[in-house]
């Protein structure tokens, strides 16, 4: 299977062909070529975004760079810069990415898109070469590792990491210090460093860009850990649909070893410890610890019961320390700069930055690294350039399949680990989609719960059960045939499923459904009591409709539908016929007069 | 049944590479999953000759190895189509209409999620996010990404394939 | 044991460190429903009904599984305590096919125990379920996923106690199934039918393939000769389906049963296992003198005879070439038994009541058949004679004791013994010690072999032969056992395996009893303790000095390991495939 690590985005609507898109087109093939990039670098031909003026744009995702009046003599400096060197060419960036009055060489940094941003997990992603490990050494790399090795005890070390406030970046928020104290104590002649690298919620990356832009980060910091706790092996545990992120990770553990920086004897002080990568295998649960460590251990990814903690029983029984990818990449800086530069940032209990992978209904999608406490409005609008189409925003879902979603009204919240929790959000690993007011919250929900039910493990009934049971009220609901009665199981299942589940999977599986009923219970009842979707999603309930003034009897509707049940004759409005019209809409965007509407 | 010869009698190359990955892994903690990834790249699915193979060679309970394959959504039991289709249901895509392009696919292959076309041309899958969130709704080919999808694009890329038929172009 | 101070629901306790918060509110008297707990066998916290209030913790936690540690406060009850079971027991309620009036597990069954505990009136989240089709391919265990709680107990006996893993957690999520591969039936993989799967599974999804019906035919059929024995297994627990101890002896209320339920004979199994025994002692000796395949190993248990030709066919001439007791009277029934009674053994009707269900499939062997017919014509287990007692509407208790019927009822306490793991073993040694040393030895209560110890070991000094033996019960000791022999590490002359743990008391036909019992009784223990009170009661106890069976050999067989014998006795093994093959 081939997964690109970045797509190229040319656009090649009208205006932009006029302008010579499909030679730079051509002249992309060509240096990706060069450069022996065409298998990591996708060009694709897309619609217009919208900047027909600055035409033609080219845009890199992931990263989500828009390029504008691109010339073809400006290929090859994108592609030898951006996608090999990972740097901006700030020079042909879009306008919108600065501010007004910047001129074009301004640094990116300064940028209204940069300006709120604090890069330190992501400080070397598209900086340094991930495959060359001489560049991450001239950026400090394993700088912090040789202090630990050569001045720092164990317990100095977890003595750092607890007072720079550091909380894990996985999820769920635990001091990163006192876990590591905790795998510290327990005694046992073996333990483990893990690697969380599973990164399973959808439309999450985050850890992905580390991996794949600065993989000898999370090595450097894995080997310090494995120096604070005792442990002489570290595993990483990797999604295997992130390809580049396994071989970047490969080279980089082999180019550490050849280095001295791991395996025996690291940098000779005499310490020794190595890393395995494993590959995941298509399990969301198994981003959960000790299902993450069952699957390590060769079977099915289900869940054990804690306690025993893994600091104290985890892989193979043994004392196991394990983080997420960002929570490590914040390792190797802290012990440089210091714990309490580290802690100089953020809010009081949430302390550094936080990753997102921002997506949905938003102008800006792509990653960005904030300081905790920024707030959701300068995270949307500032950086995010907000909702595409003038739409309205109506709110935003972090923290995935296990998260909530925050209304319009709490956007001014600072965004940390525990004003998430109060809104009935979490921080979750760092996804945040982003919803206008087309998009019906109860098929939100829905949608997570689906994931859920596929992703649930099947080893306790609450989640098991509990969940498919939540979902086919969910689609009873968007179905139009949900009744009150139906809005009070839903909740009764969610708070006991939320009490009784064995794993983190099921015990959060029910958040989505009831952040939405506490923020949009009238979204629920519309469906409910009027039979209503309120946002015209839900397709039962929705009805087109040609409005007879408007329609000049063209016929184009009745030609482009599939179900064949517009019907008319020239001189008089074309009908619906209701009951065949399976809602998909077709006829509306057909429509060369706008007169089809849609009814809600 | 199976001797380790394919029919014109030549030692069977697939059997050998099999069994240098179960000895390359063998040793190791916890090798089953590993092996399984490798065998699947090699065979194209989890044939129970292959669950066999492994089971004898790590020791593990055939019914073990069967539950460990049903549990993981990569790992099939099934042989796949030439062209595997997996559609993007990730939040993003799904936001933009994923279930669209799902509903169209089914539709124009005749088939379900987790099933193969009769002629073995296509096989239809659904998959998580696949980083290509930008351009959702997305889908994969082989590999391929395929966004900004609507009904009508499907209809184009569907037919290219057919018409590519089964000499797959690397 | 270092003990810790902890409080349950205001209670202050102490207990010893090692213990979970479930054991320790036993102790106190504090009861917590489960479900999927077994002690000792199944800890995995899956099922979430035995859910508690632990101070400090956000979610409630599985009591079966949360260890105890100083400081420990726990509440058991509370409104939203009792809310939580209840909704997780519904939702299982939701997805499971509620047939109790037809369901065998009916008054036993866990589940049924708990909706009616947790006070459940009504479902509240129904919605689809899981249908999958029923499994009864297999001639010993019938299995309904339908009824199925997904607690795989059945799993952890199969695989990590029984070590053959026929059957595995399969698929994840709402299509979750414990199943064989691919959805095979039971009769396609390596089940060696022992049905300790049936024996822990809480509901009615796993239970033996029923005979009662067929017997129920032959009893109304006028033209046929109606002939039931009962191992020594039985006798021991069949009182328990009547409400009685575990441990309680009711050979004398069974024979009356089998009588009223209009069986023409009762006969004991007994007897034919103290043939066994001379049969198989002769062919130690006859291996040790004339230098033939050891370690000799017993050949009594069908589930352990199927294990070995899947699992071990380099064993296979190892193997006594007996058949198992209850065959061989079936067969000496249908010849000899016949003959002296002028009987057409195609009119014979031989039944089996068993402990077991592996002789289900044992019976359909088609190579048990020495006469031209099968040695035995249906195998009940112990709960099939529960049942066909009680539908035959007799009041068991009140039963007054009646005999086995003669001929061949006489036995002696070496058959008995053969209920308990180590009692083939012994009953050997009582024989073949006097043989080799040509007298009667007075020592015959072989200690070192009794016991529930997995692998048991014993060298013993008969004449100048220092006879080395050894025992296991439960296949993975057997596995453990044979993987030793294997490799070198330990030889010895004669080995005796059972299949059960526990040997035949623990069957897979035997009574069941619940978790919650099996929790605080070592029922094979308490039954194999009534089968050495009836050993002991015995006026003879060595299988050589049964008169009925030295008569059988004057009159009939000529001497042990005649060419009689073997037609009759005697029979062969061969390896068995363990799946078929699927593209
Ligand atoms: C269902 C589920 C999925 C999870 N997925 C991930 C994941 O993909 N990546 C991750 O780092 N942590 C994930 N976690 C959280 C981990 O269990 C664990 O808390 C985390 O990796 C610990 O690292 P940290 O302390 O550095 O955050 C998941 C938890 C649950 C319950
Ligand atoms: S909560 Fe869900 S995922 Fe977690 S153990 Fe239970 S069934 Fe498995
Ligand atoms: S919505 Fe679709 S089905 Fe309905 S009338 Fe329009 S084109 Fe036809
Ligand atoms: S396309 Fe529009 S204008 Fe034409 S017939 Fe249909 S509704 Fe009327
Ligand atoms: S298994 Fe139990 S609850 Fe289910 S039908 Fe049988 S007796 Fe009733
Ligand atoms: S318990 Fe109720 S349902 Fe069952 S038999 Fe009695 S009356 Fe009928
Ligand atoms: S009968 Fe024995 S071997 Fe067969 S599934 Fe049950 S426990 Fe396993
Ligand atoms: S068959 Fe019985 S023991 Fe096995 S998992 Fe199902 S309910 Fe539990
Ligand atoms: S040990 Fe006894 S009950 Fe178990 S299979 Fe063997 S003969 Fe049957
Ligand atoms: S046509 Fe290219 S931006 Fe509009
Ligand atoms: S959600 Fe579809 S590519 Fe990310
Ligand atoms: S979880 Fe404790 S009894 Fe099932
Ligand atoms: S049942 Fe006959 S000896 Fe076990």
């Amino acid at each position: 299977m081939q997964i690109y690590r970045s797509h190229v985005l040319i656009c090649n609507d009208s205006t932009c062909a006029q302008l010579d898109s499909g030679k730079i087109m051509e002249e992309f093939g060509a240096q990706l070529k060069k450069n022996k990039l065409e298998n990591e670098v996708k060009v694709l031909t897309a619609g217009c975004p919208g900047m027909c003026e600055q035409g033609p744009v080219v845009v890199v995702y992931p990263e989500g760079t828009v390029y504008t009046m691109v010339k073809p003599e400006n290929v090859k400096e994108i592609v030898e810069e951006h996608l090999l060197k990972r740097k901006i060419v700030k020079r042909l960036l879009h306008k919108d990415m600065m501010e007004e009055g910047d001129t074009p060489a301004k640094a990116l940094d300064d940028t209204k898109y940069f300006k709120k941003q604090l890069r330190i997990a992501l400080r070397n992603c598209g900086i340094i070469n991930p495959e060359d490990i001489n560049e991450y050494i001239e950026h400090d790399g394993y700088k912090a590792l040789e202090k630990v090795l050569t001045g720092m005890t164990p317990l100095e070390v977890i003595d750092t990491v607890k007072k720079s406030g550091l909380r894990g970046r996985g999820g769920g928020g635990f001091p990163t210090g006192l876990k590591w104290e905790f795998a510290y104590k327990s005694q046992d002649d073996e333990k483990y460093v893990c690697c969380n690298a599973d990164e399973g919620d959808p439309g999450a990356f985050m850890d992905r860009s580390i991996l794949e832009g600065d993989p000898h980060s999370i090595i450097e910091a894995m080997t310090i850990a494995g120096y604070a706790i005792g442990s002489k092996q570290g595993f990483i545990y990797v999604r295997a649909e992130y390809p580049i992120a396994v071989k970047r990770l490969d080279i980089a553990i082999q180019q550490a070893k050849e280095h001295g920086f791991l395996g025996e004897n690291v940098l000779n002080t005499g310490f020794s410890f190595d890393i395995e990568l494993r590959l995941g295998a298509g399990a969301f649960v198994c981003g959960e610890e000790t299902a993450l460590m069952t699957s390590i251990e060769g079977k099915r990814g289900e869940p054990r019961p804690r306690p025993p903690f893994p600091a104290v029983k985890g892989l193979w029984q043994k004392p196991t320390l394990l983080n997420n990818v960002e929570t490590y990449a914040n390792i190797p800086v802290i012990i440089l700069k210091g714990p309490e530069w580290f802690a100089s940032i953020g809010t009081e209990k949430s302390k550094g930055t936080k990753v997102f992978a921002i997506g949905g209904k938003i102008n800006n999608t792509g990653l960005i690294e904030i300081p905790m406490g920024t707030t959701l409005r300068e995270v949307i609008f500032d950086i995010g350039g907000g909702i595409p189409n003038g739409k309205k925003f109506k709110a935003a879902q972090t923290g995935g399949p296990s998260g909530g979603c925050i209304p319009a009204s709490h956007m001014d919240t600072p965004i940390e680990y525990d004003t998430l929790v109060q809104l009935g959000s979490m921080m979750g690993s760092g996804g945040l989609i982003v919803m206008d007011e087309d998009t019906c919250m109860v098929d939100i929900a829905k949608f997570f719960l689906e994931f859920t039910v596929d992703e649930s493990c099947g080893k306790c009934p609450p989640c098991r059960i509990g969940t498919k049971r939540m979902l086919e009220i969910l689609e009873k609901i968007t179905s139009g045939k949900g009744t009150e009665e139906d809005i009070e199981k839903l909740e009764i299942l969610a708070n006991n499923i939320k009490l009784s589940a064995l794993c983190g999977l099921g015990q959060t599986a029910p958040n989505p459904v009831l952040s939405t009923l506490r923020y949009f219970r009238d979204e629920y009842e519309a469906h409910v009591k009027e039979k209503k979707c309120p946002a015209g999603v839900c397709k039962s309930m929705i009805h087109y409709v040609i409005n007879e003034a408007l329609c000049k009897s063209c016929g184009i509707c009745a030609r482009n539908c599939p179900v064949n049940c517009i019907s008319g004759q020239r001189g008089e409005p074309y009908v619906i016929a209701q009951e065949k019209c399976i809602k998909c809409g077709t006829c509306m965007v057909k429509c060369p007069f706008k007169a089809i509407f849609k009814n809600v | 049944m199976d001797k380790g010869t394919c029919c014109c009698g030549c030692i069977d190359e697939k059997e050998q590479m099999l069994e240098s990955i179960m000895q390359k892994h063998k040793n190791r903690k916890g090798a089953l999953i590993p092996i399984l990834h490798e065998a699947q790249e090699l065979y194209g699915y989890l044939p129970l000759k292959v669950q066999r193979k492994i089971s004898e060679s790590l020791d593990i309970p055939l019914s073990e190895i069967y539950g460990v394959i049903t549990f993981y959504a990569q790992f099939s039991l099934k042989p796949k189509g030439v062209y595997n289709i997996q559609v993007c249901m990730g939040t993003a895509c799904y936001v933009r209409g994923a279930s669209l392009v799902l509903e169209k696919l089914q539709e124009r292959l005749g088939i379900h999620i987790g099933e193969c076309t009769e002629d073995g041309l296509f096989s239809l899958e659904v998959c998580r996010c696949v980083g290509a969130c930008g351009l959702a709704p997305v889908m994969m080919i082989n590999g391929e990404v395929y966004g900004t999808l609507n009904p009508e694009k499907i209809e184009k890329i569907i037919e290219k394939y057919e018409k590519q038929g089964k000499v797959q172009v690397k | 044991m270092k003990m810790v101070n902890i409080k349950i629901d205001g209670k202050e306790l102490q207990v010893p460190e090692n213990y979970t918060i479930l054991e320790a509110a036993r102790q106190a008297n504090i009861s917590i429903p489960t479900l999927c707990y077994l002690k000792g066998i199944n800890e995995i916290g899956a099922c979430r009904m035995c859910i508690v209030e632990v101070k400090g913790s956000r979610s409630f936690q599985a009591a079966c599984v949360y260890p105890v540690s100083e400081g420990l406060e726990v509440r058991t009850q509370s409104p939203a305590i009792r809310e939580a079971r209840k909704v997780t027991l519904e939702l299982i309620l939701s997805n499971h096919d509620r047939s109790c009036l037809t369901c065998v597990r009916s008054r036993t069954c866990e589940l049924q125990k708990l909706a009616e505990e947790l006070n459940i009136k009504d479902i509240r989240f129904n919605g689809e379920m899981q249908r999958k089709p029923m499994d009864d391919f297999s001639p010993s265990i019938v299995r309904d996923p339908n009824k199925c709680i997904l607690c795989r107990r059945c799993v952890s006996m199969c695989k990590n106690i029984q070590k053959v893993a026929a059957i595995d957690t399969v698929e994840r999520g709402f299509d979750t199934i414990v199943s064989p591969i691919y959805n095979l039936s039971l009769n396609e993989v390596p089940c060696v039918t022992c049905g300790q799967c049936i024996n822990v599974c809480p509901v009615g999804a796993l239970r033996e393939k029923d005979s009662t019906e067929i017997v129920w035919d032959a009893l109304a059929n006028k033209d046929l000769h109606l002939v039931v024995q009962t191992a020594p297994a039985v006798r021991v627990a069949l009182g328990e389906e009547f409400g009685m101890p575990i441990g309680t002896r009711v050979t004398g209320k069974m024979v009356a049963a089998l009588k009223q339920l209009g069986f023409a004979k009762v006969f004991d199994t007994d007897t034919a296992a103290d043939l066994t025994i001379l049969e198989e002692g002769t062919e130690l000796i006859n291996r040790i003198k004339e230098g033939g395949k050891l370690p000799l190993i017993t050949s009594c248990s069908p589930g352990w005879i199927k294990f070995c030709e899947h699992f071990y066919p380099e064993f296979l001439d190892n193997l006594s070439t007996c058949k198992s007791p209850h065959e061989m009277f079936g067969a000496l029934l249908k010849s000899y038994y016949a003959e002296k009674m002028g009987i057409d053994p195609a009119k014979m009707f031989v039944v089996s009541v068993m402990p077991c269900t592996a002789k289900k499939f044992e019976r359909q062997r088609p190579e048990l058949a020495s006469t031209g017919y099968p040695d035995v014509d249906a195998v009940l287990t112990t709960r099939e004679l529960a049942r066909m007692i009680r539908e035959a509407g007799i009041d068991f208790k009140s039963l007054p004791d009646e005999t086995f019927d003669d001929p061949m009822g006489e036995a002696t306490g070496a058959g008995v013994i053969f209920g308990a793991t180590g009692g083939v073993m012994e009953a050997a040694l009582r024989t073949v010690a006097d043989i080799l040393t040509g007298k009667s030895n007075e020592d015959i209560e072989y200690t070192e072999v009794r016991g529930i110890e997995g692998i048991k070991e014993a060298k013993i000094k008969i004449g100048d032969l220092e006879l080395k033996a050894a025992v296991a019960h439960g296949l993975g000791n057997a596995r453990k056992l044979l993987d030793r022999i294997k490799s070198g590490k330990a030889d010895y002359h004669f080995v005796e395996i059972m299949a059960c743990p526990g040997g035949c008391v623990n069957g897979g036909g035997q009574p069941i009893q619940i978790s919650e019992v099996r929790s605080v009784v070592d029922i094979s223990k308490e039954r194999a303790k009534a089968i050495y009170e009836e050993d002991r009661d015995m006026p003879i106890r060595k299988s050589h000095e049964n008169p009925q069976v030295q008569k059988l050999y004057k009159e009939y067989l000529g001497e042990p390991g005649s060419h009689k014998a073997h037609e009759l006795l005697h029979t062969h093994y061969a390896p068995r495939e363990s799946y078929p093959d699927i593209p």
